[in-house]
């Protein structure tokens, strides 16, 4: 990733930003180039900085257990009682990229689940991924059905699923592939879940595009973003031809899908594309964005995140290898995780006043997930994280973020929790290029960072007005109970 | 006319049945049933054009395009209404006399010296001594008192003190519609002049000895700089091709000292399709991202955005940097040569992104130098290649360089909506006629309303709140980035999608931070009466003589704080104090209300209201649109139908 010649090394970064650096003498350059060009493409994991990364402050909390499903499990025995903890996948065999333990139907039971992994591709069978409150509907997530073209079954996938219907309701499986490329998957042995065998349950195909087309429009978007021609029409139709923004609606308006179903159709939900690891996810994290004002809390953003995308096996160390810059072409990159963060700035947008934590924090995730001094984004799963003993090797990215001097950095001056259901617009006026990523190190920062910080200090005197009106009110009411009483007297 | 659907855009399925009514002044649609009774009012001067579309079984469908953006899509059940109705909107909207307009039976129950206060609230010989004119460079000139030498110029203008009246009118002559060179703002810094003229009448080899003297004045009053820059802000081609007709551009062979530049701003006939090509992409059902980038890209609108802005920067940069004045024209000088001026000196001067500058910049580069508002924005029927959104595009400039200097600017975006409506609205007199020659003649300052006051009068609901007269961005000049790669020119769908609320943000930073705002100067004064309270508490105690009566006083006084604040400390009252529904009579001059409620109380930023009325966040406002029919549950609302039509339309 660096053009030398000439004594100037370029140095493209993954979080986007490109440095220049003009560095005298022929052979001193090119041994610079050479070795960054060594450190920076590291065969070996554990060769990487977490696993040298000292750090300078102390942990008071270790990240690597603040987030554990049997707490997420704890939370939801509190308001029901049809959902179980399975310990099935304690040593990773059932599905190698699932967490040990996992939440399903009380019903159903580990030997059922263990038939339901043979049916559904690379083990992934459902799960519960976000229980609503509300009106006690589920939503599901797993990989897509073994059903070939023989139209196999497994009564006990039917019957897992069907466990999280109300009596006489339907539900709805949100399949993330086009139908085409659904009834091709047969041949290669997937599928979709077919009618006669699910005959409560009602199939919605919305097409979220994957992998390497991601990867360039991607890859063309930054491009855009670096052309620095004054010429506007140019502008807009690399904009449009790079089709970032077409991703970013169609991922909404899926997410937007599943959460109105949930809330409003008052139905269970199943979201499934192919593998279960991508855009799935995608789907199912939005949609508690937009359902769990929990969600829109720092440390309930944090757990979404460890919960539907680490936890669930997001192949983070294959998707987030190069970023945009590369020049190699890597079979399995692909900004899925951005996409995801991009789409919660959108809403974040809309409801400037309902999230706790600000823009800085998803661009931390973001590059974070790209390249960090933290362990927590290293493996593509479970299994792999605890064969590098992550934990005991390396440190969480969440220990380091939730001390309150980090945490002060990333809380959003004007949140005020809103305990409802928040429903973006998808239309194109109301969609944005996220300058906060994509414009960073060209547009001139200064002014913005100055209204945040203005925004910043009209609530913080605000609230000592508050706060010293309060303590003046106290002396006030105790000065005149004394004096009332010395009259009294 | 009974039984009227008024249909939303979004979904056919929520359209409400309701009653429309006309007035003389309004179209006025009255939902029924609704306990709100929810009602839509416009002005027929808002009218920009109605459709007559094909009979269908449900009735007969109209649709009224307006100019400030607004979309009304009406079914009528019988053909008969339908066509009466389409005639008698056709007339009213086109009135032929100024009489007809608003303005003249608008009455906001202000008495006679209120009036006049209004009008005096901008002031432009205040104005100008502000700038520092007159000095010893610049004076008055009284040679176009009667509007004897340009009918279309105010009749106090600044020109160089060497400029005699023989050079003026001289020069007058050689200049289209006899627009000579005049000041439009003086740096009293550095003593570089922005002034404007038309375009020379130069054709291919024409010259003029006072023109040529007039220009050298103008480079006189600068001792500063031994040269001026000519710029001239329309495309090369369009200047060249009016040389023909005996017009042209300067041949810097003539003048001496100057630099000519061209800047290519199309002309108002590109800008007018442009602004309808936009607004068909503002129209479309549900279009895909990429029809809408593709469409906004087409219509070429925030090129020539970006056009005028350029312009802008060039002009103020030669002012600040370089110290060098400049000459500003294109053809007739009133419509490029206004918004490039007024975007420069916006640029240069802090003073024009106050309330109150931002008014006079209006009146100054705009109202007095004879912008021909009823042409361009179509106040009396005329001619349809008249209209051109000249001034919209100023705005917008505006409201680009509020997007790249959040803290820069004391008022906010719904400020210069406002302004853009009422341009249009000819409810106050400000924006009538084409030339201040006309306004003096209807005598509008004795028989209409100021825009001006009636907006300063509502300030407090067009403060930015992250304005503080001493934050640094608000001194100096402004430089913005103008490669798109620096900073994006962005659709501006606050103002081309405006009364489609879904598409907004639905919570606006501005309003709350507005509430905060307001709630701390609150808390300012009761921390003062507490603070002289208990100081004087402490006195008495101390002193052991207190007096039980006036003891009580205070405790009643204590009491009535305390209240008041508990009120603001809650949450809940955060809005109280917005407006409630729905509009009230414009005749009690209230009518902006409506429009500042739209904008307020839906996109509350405060989630416990919408809590308590039951529905989701989010979607309130939309439900405010129409009270969902059918089988839904009215919690069930309107959100989720037109949300479910939008995502499952793929």
């Amino acid at each position: 990733r660096f053009v030398g010649s000439l004594g100037t090394i370029v140095i493209k970064c993954k979080d986007l930003r490109i440095i220049q650096l003009d560095i005298p003498g022929m052979e001193e350059c090119l041994n610079i180039a050479s070795s960054i060009e060594a450190l920076s493409t590291l065969d070996s994991v554990t060769l990487m900085y977490p696993f040298f990364y000292r750090p300078m402050f102390e942990v008071l909390e270790d990240g690597w257990s603040s987030f554990l499903l049997e707490q997420e499990f704890e939370h939801l025995s509190s308001v029901t009682n049809e959902w179980r903890l399975s310990c099935v996948n304690k040593d990773f065999s059932v599905c190698p990229s699932y967490p040990p333990v996992v939440i399903v139907p009380k019903s159903i039971d580990d030997e059922a689940l263990r038939k339901v992994a043979l049916f559904r591709y690379g083990g992934r069978f459902p799960v519960l991924s976000y229980y609503h409150k509300k009106n006690g509907m589920a939503m599901l997530r797993s990989s897509q059905p073994l059903t070939g073209t023989n139209g196999r079954r497994c009564k006990e996938d039917e019957k897992l699923i069907n466990a999280t219907l109300r009596s006489g309701r339907r539900g709805f499986v949100i399949d993330t592939r086009p139908l085409n490329v659904a009834q091709q998957a047969r041949a290669k042995g997937g599928g979709f879940e077919q009618e006669v065998h699910y005959p409560q349950w009602r199939r919605i195909h919305k097409y979220i595009e994957r992998f390497h087309i991601l990867q360039e429009s991607f890859i063309k978007l930054v491009e855009a973003c670096n052309d620095q021609s004054h010429n506007m029409d140019r502008w807009l139709s690399k904009l449009e031809a790079s089709n970032w923004l077409t991703h970013i609606k169609e991922l909404l308006t899926a997410a937007c899908l599943a959460a109105q179903c949930i809330d409003r159709e008052g139905a269970s939900v199943l979201v499934h594309g192919s593998e279960g690891t991508d855009s799935t996810l995608q789907v199912t994290s939005l949609a508690q964005i937009i359902l769990d004002p929990r969600c829109r809390t720092i440390r309930g953003f944090e757990a979404l995140v460890v919960r539907e995308w680490l936890q669930a096996g997001h192949p983070f160390q294959q998707r987030c290898a190069q970023s945009a810059y590369s020049n190699s072409k890597q079979k399995w990159e692909a900004p899925v995780f951005l996409l995801f963060l991009e789409c919660v700035w959108q809403i974040h947008r809309q409801f400037p006043c309902s999230f706790e934590f600000n823009e800085h924090f998803l661009i931390l995730l973001f590059e974070h997930a790209y390249a960090s001094q933290f362990g927590t984004f290293l493996g593509n799963n479970e299994s792999e994280r605890a064969k590098l003993k992550l934990p005991q090797k390396t440190m969480s990215l969440w220990s380091w973020v939730n001390r309150p001097e980090e945490l002060s950095r990333f809380q959003n001056p004007i949140y005020e929790a809103n305990s409802l259901v928040i429903w973006p617009s998808v239309a194109p006026q109301s969609l944005q290029l996220w300058e906060g990523i994509f414009l960073r190190w060209n547009r001139p920062s200064r002014f913005l960072e100055e209204a945040e910080e203005e925004r910043i200090n009209i609530i913080k005197y605000n609230k000592e007005l508050q706060a010293k009106v309060n303590v003046l009110r106290r002396q006030l009411a105790e000065m005149e109970t004394d004096g009332e009483v010395q009259e009294e007297e | 006319v009974e039984n009227v659907r008024l249909l939303d855009r979004l979904s056919s399925r929520r359209a409400v049945v309701g009653t429309l009514y006309l007035t003389a002044t309004h179209v006025i649609f009255v939902e029924n049933g609704s306990e709100t009774r929810k009602e839509t009012w416009v002005l027929h001067s808002q009218i920009s054009s109605i459709e007559k579309q094909a009979t269908t079984a449900t009735g007969c469908p109209l649709l009224i395009r307006c100019k400030n953006f607004q979309v009304i899509h009406l079914v009528i059940p019988q053909e008969r209404d339908c066509h009466d109705v389409y005639i008698s909107l056709i007339r009213l909207a086109r009135p032929v006399k100024y009489e007809e307009l608003y303005c003249f039976s608008f009455n906001p129950k202000l008495d006679k010296e209120e009036r006049e206060q209004g009008w005096k609230l901008v002031d432009l010989n205040e104005e100008y001594n502000r700038m520092g004119v007159p000095n010893s460079y610049w004076q008055i000139s009284d040679v176009n008192r009667d509007y004897g030498v340009c009918d279309s110029y105010p009749t106090e203008v600044y020109v160089p003190k060497s400029a005699t009246a023989h050079i003026i009118v001289g020069s007058s002559k050689f200049r289209s519609r006899r627009r000579f060179p005049a000041l439009s703002y003086y740096c009293k810094g550095n003593n570089a002049s922005i002034c404007r003229s038309s375009q020379p009448l130069s054709g291919f080899s024409a010259r003029c000895l006072e023109d040529e003297q007039m220009l050298q004045a103008i480079r006189k009053a600068n001792p500063g700089s031994d040269f001026i820059y000519v710029v001239d802000t329309r495309p090369k081609l369009n200047a060249m091709a009016n040389r023909a007709a005996g017009k042209g551009y300067e041949n810097e062979d003539n003048y001496s000292n100057i630099k000519f530049q061209f800047i290519g701003i199309e002309n108002i006939h590109v800008m007018r399709n442009s602004l309808q090509k936009m607004l068909e992409v503002c129209e479309l059902k549900s279009p895909s991202m990429s029809d809408f980038l593709w469409g906004l890209e087409n219509s070429g609108w925030l090129k020539h955005i970006k056009a005028i802005m350029d312009a802008g920067i060039f002009i103020a940069k030669a002012v600040a940097e370089e110290g060098v004045s400049v000459l500003v024209h294109c053809s007739d000088g009133w419509d490029r040569t206004a918004q490039v001026c007024s975007v420069a000196s916006l640029l240069l001067d802090p003073y024009y992104r106050t309330m109150k500058g931002f008014m006079v910049l209006i009146e100054k580069d705009w109202v007095s130098f004879g912008h021909k508002f009823n042409h361009r924005y179509g106040n009396l029927d005329g001619d349809p290649k008249e209209i051109s959104p000249v001034i919209d595009q100023f705005i917008e400039c505006v409201w680009q360089l509020m997007e790249q200097f959040p803290c820069a600017f004391e008022f906010n975006e719904r400020f210069l909506i406002h302004i853009q409506h009422h341009i249009y609205s000819c409810q106050f007199g400000n924006f009538l006629c084409n030339s201040q020659k006309e306004r003096r003649e209807l005598k509008i300052k004795e028989r209409t309303y100021s825009l001006w006051a009636h907006l300063w009068k509502n300030r407090a609901d067009y403060l930015n709140p992250l304005y503080r007269s001493d934050h640094s961005q608000t001194q100096g000049t402004l430089h913005p980035q103008i490669a798109p790669c620096n900073f994006l020119y962005k659709f501006w769908s606050g103002m081309y999608n405006r009364f489609e609320k879904g598409l907004h943000p639905r919570q606006s930073v501005t309003d709350y931070l507005m509430a905060v705002k307001e709630e701390t100067q609150q808390l300012e004064e009761e921390l003062e009466v507490l603070q002289e309270r208990l100081a004087n508490l402490q006195k008495s105690q101390s002193g052991n003589n207190k007096v039980k009566t006036k003891q009580q006083d205070r405790s009643k006084q204590f009491g009535l704080y305390t209240s008041n604040n508990s009120l603001a400390n809650t949450p809940q009252e955060y809005s109280s104090d917005l407006k409630s529904f729905p509009s009230r009579s414009p005749s009690q001059g209230d009518e902006d209300s409506a429009l500042i409620l739209t904008q307020d109380n839906l996109k509350s930023s405060d989630p416990d209201l919408s809590a308590n009325s039951d529905q989701e966040s989010g979607v309130e406002d939309l439900s405010c649109r129409s009270p969902s029919g059918g089988g839904c549950v009215p919690s069930e609302d309107s959100g989720k139908d037109s949300d479910e039509a939008v995502f499952l339309a793929g």
